[in-house]
């Protein structure tokens, strides 16, 4: 039963991490891209996969994306699926490759987010589709375009079956994919959860970006004094959790952590932050809280972060309110300045970054700034740099108000 | 586990705003007026059972956020506020900590359409005021504005069955303490561009469209969320019919005292795997969809609300929903009416 579940015994409250997979802009896989944030690479070029001549802005941080024939895809995968769904299966093959789960597991179930799915699928359909009603190629689309069926492609290409739940919460959809996981696990309703986010870049997306002047129409640097706004990016992670005793008990490698989340609403605008944070600072405070820890113990905060005056200013005052005296000393960076906003994606990609941060003992930094914004009254990490730290804090704040944070915890 | 009960529902639907209406047509078994949306290439254009404009507005829709917003978020406002009530407005005063979940299959598809317009024409032009308007979690934003709730909000996407996950989500924020109370919302918008879509589909369905809510919470009340199923997943290895055969029940329904609510629809009714698993029930029936079209998530939304009303007049003790999805999932749900300790269940 989903409602009530079974009664099973409690597990262990701590959610390991056993897999983690990513595709990003800086690469593919969890070594590539560990290096390129260690070093703050940059990956923000003049867009490809879409249309840009006409836009205000050119430049987005595009997937490489190799012949999926060579990473085991089927063929009707590989027909079927947009660029989206073939950057979720990337990542989910090496999460799933990495734990070490067996295919036929109804006890692994599936939470992601996503706030456009296969949206240039969606696209071609709907520009065939205003022409007349020719069912050419449609049907395919049509269905393959909706983020419930990349779920079920997912779910069958590596062979499990538990429950699939798709949050499209905006930017913090991959945050919330990853809470709901870990709260599916601590409360133990479910043995195993697949977690993540997922988005590809795609004409309306930028279109509407654009046409909203959120795109920065030089470079993209967050937290700077004269930042002008966000870069898109595209890419996905995902990870696989259990309970911190069954990964024991299988003597699989721990990656770390889901310690702790929070969530909060802000009521002040669709798309604009409330100037002082309130939300922000709210769901900061309740994922530490959850994750049993106080802002002294955070060794690292990977912000939201997009580059625009509103979130940026917004973000620092709330990680300064939340902080107090910390804040002076605390390490702070937006990894947007070198990927982009990768939308439903950027929840599960920063806190696949956290992991990569905590694992490696080292800050990932921001390269691009040129004058740091007095508002931000903590140390902005701009240089690769080593370092002793046991948790993480990740930020995640989405259009309509949805606010997300995740604590990570290193493990030994 | 702690009890979960049913607070009270909202619906807007063909019928009209209000569960009353929704009632009414479903209790009398009249369809709701199918209109004709205008589709290039289809002389007949695309048949459609279109939400009413209210005879008076609902609360909440004067708030300053509904301004701008589409239809899907004035329907998902309007089912939200009668669910929760003539005390909609407590939280802000009481303090109760009330969770949002808001599913959608099609969601924001009308602005969504004219903005994509607006793009193909020429994207420099393309409104700033539409596009936020597209975001899948736009309705659930605006509803959290309105009743001033800064706790959990969450947009789950999935086909017609996504609420009845969304109720189970919901019950479990309130047994797990997160939540004290949370309002559970379907909600959808019709367009030509969904009917073409439910067209190439599933031929035959007349898509319609509105919202349904129920607020859930701990306080004993009438009627009580006995259960969820796990979802049936239509897995490309067994598919719809065959994930059906699979479908566990938390309790075997009984013809003589159990009311079933399906998910069948005019174009469903004889001929489709969820009418064959109900092919031999001959106890009390309801079919909301037959009378109120396709209202994809909001559709499965009816059902329950058509049904916890049923409980509530008595017409039976138990009532299983069956929710058969378009693509992704079959999932059902128990509501029974409520034996408190003493009572005698009479």
């Amino acid at each position: 039963m989903l409602f009530p579940p079974p009664p099973r015994p409690l597990p262990d409250s701590r959610v390991a991490v056993t897999g983690c997979g990513i595709v990003s802009p800086v690469g593919r896989g969890w070594s590539q891209n560990a290096l390129a944030f260690r070093a703050g690479t940059r990956a923000i070029r003049r867009g490809t996969a879409i249309d840009v001549s006409r836009q205000r802005t050119k430049v987005a941080a595009e997937v490489d994306l190799p012949d999926m024939a060579e990473i085991g895809a089927s063929r009707s995968h590989r027909q079927r699926a947009g660029r989206a769904g073939k950057m979720l299966f990337l990542a989910a093959s090496e999460a799933w490759i990495q734990a070490g789960w067996q295919s036929n597991e109804s006890s692994v179930a599936l939470s992601l987010g996503t706030t456009s799915a296969g949206m240039e699928l969606g696209e071609a359909y709907y520009r065939q589709a205003i022409h007349g009603p020719s069912q050419r190629r449609q049907p395919s689309r049509l269905i393959h375009y909706q983020a419930q069926r990349q779920a079920l492609d997912l779910a069958d290409a590596l062979g499990f079956h538990g429950p699939v739940t798709i949050i499209a919460n905006a930017c913090a959809s991959g945050a919330n994919a990853i809470g709901h996981g870990a709260e599916l696990i601590r409360s133990g309703r479910i043995e195993r959860v697949m977690v993540g986010g997922y988005d590809a870049l795609s004409q309306l997306v930028f279109a509407g970006f654009d046409s909203l002047k959120a795109l920065s129409p030089t470079t993209c640097r967050p937290f700077d004094l004269r930042r002008d706004g966000l870069a898109l990016g595209e890419g996905a992670a995902v990870l696989c959790l259990e309970s911190l005793d069954s990964a024991r008990k299988r003597g699989c490698v721990i990656l770390g952590e889901i310690a702790g989340y929070g969530t909060a609403t802000d009521l002040h605008h669709l798309t604009q932050p409330h100037p002082n944070g309130d939300a922000a600072l709210a769901s900061m405070s309740r994922a530490c809280t959850n994750a049993g820890v106080g802002p002294d113990q955070i060794g690292y905060v990977n912000a939201h972060g997009t580059g625009t005056v509103a979130n940026d200013s917004s973000e620092a005052r709330a990680i300064c309110r939340w902080a107090g005296m910390r804040a002076l000393t605390l390490p702070v960076s937006s990894t947007k300045a070198g990927i982009g906003h990768l939308l439903g994606a950027a929840g599960a990609v920063e806190a696949a970054i956290c992991l990569m941060a905590l694992r490696g003992q080292w800050l990932p930094p921001e390269s691009g700034i040129e004058e740091v914004d007095p508002a931000c009254g903590f140390d902005l990490v701009r240089r690769s740099t080593d370092a002793h730290f046991e948790y993480a804090l990740t930020n995640s704040f989405g259009f309509g108000g949805a606010n997300a944070s995740i604590v990570l915890r290193r493990y030994p | 586990m702690r009890r979960i009960y049913v607070q009270g529902v909202g619906a807007v639907s063909p019928a009209g705003w209000g569960v009353a209406a929704l009632v009414d047509a479903v209790s009398n078994q009249r369809g709701t007026p199918v209109q004709s949306l205008v589709r290039q290439g289809v002389p007949d254009g695309l048949p459609v059972r279109l939400v009413a404009t209210p005879e008076s507005f609902s609360p909440g829709l004067s708030h300053p956020r509904m301004r701008r917003s589409s239809p899907i978020s004035h329907y998902a406002v309007g089912a939200a506020i009668e669910a929760l009530g003539r005390d909609w407005e407590r939280n802000k005063s009481t303090g109760e900590r009330l969770g949002v979940i808001c599913c959608a299959f099609a969601g924001c598809v009308s602005y969504s359409r004219r903005f994509f317009d607006e793009v193909l024409r020429d994207p420099s032009t393309a409104s700033p005021l539409i596009f936020p308007e597209t975001v899948f979690n736009a309705p659930a934003s605006h509803l959290s504005a309105v009743l001033g709730t800064t706790e959990r909000n969450y947009t789950l996407v999935g086909d017609q069955a996504e609420f009845l996950k969304g109720l189970a989500l919901g019950a479990g924020w309130i047994c797990d303490g997160t939540m004290d109370g949370c309002l559970v919302v379907a909600a959808e918008e019709a367009d030509w561009l969904t009917a073409d879509a439910l067209r190439l589909l599933s031929p035959g369905l007349i898509a319609s469209e509105g919202a349904g809510a129920v607020y859930l919470n701990q306080e004993p009340s009438a009627v009580e969320l006995t259960g969820v199923t796990q979802p049936n997943l239509y897995l490309q290895r067994r598919g719809q019919a065959k994930a059906l055969l699979g479908w566990e029940w938390p309790t075997t329904p009984d013809q003589n005292a159990d009311l079933l609510c399906d998910g069948l629809s005019e174009a469903t009714l004889s001929n489709s795997p969820e009418s064959k698993i109900w092919r031999d029930w001959t106890g009390p029936r309801m079919s909301p969809k037959r009378f109120l079209g396709e209202g994809l998530s909001a559709g499965s939304a009816w059902q329950v609300v058509a049904a916890v009303n049923a409980l509530r007049l008595g017409v039976a003790k138990r009532a299983f929903i069956s929710v058969v999805g378009l693509n992704e999932q079959a999932i059902g749900a128990v509501f029974s009416k409520t034996v408190l300790p003493g009572d005698t269940g009479d």
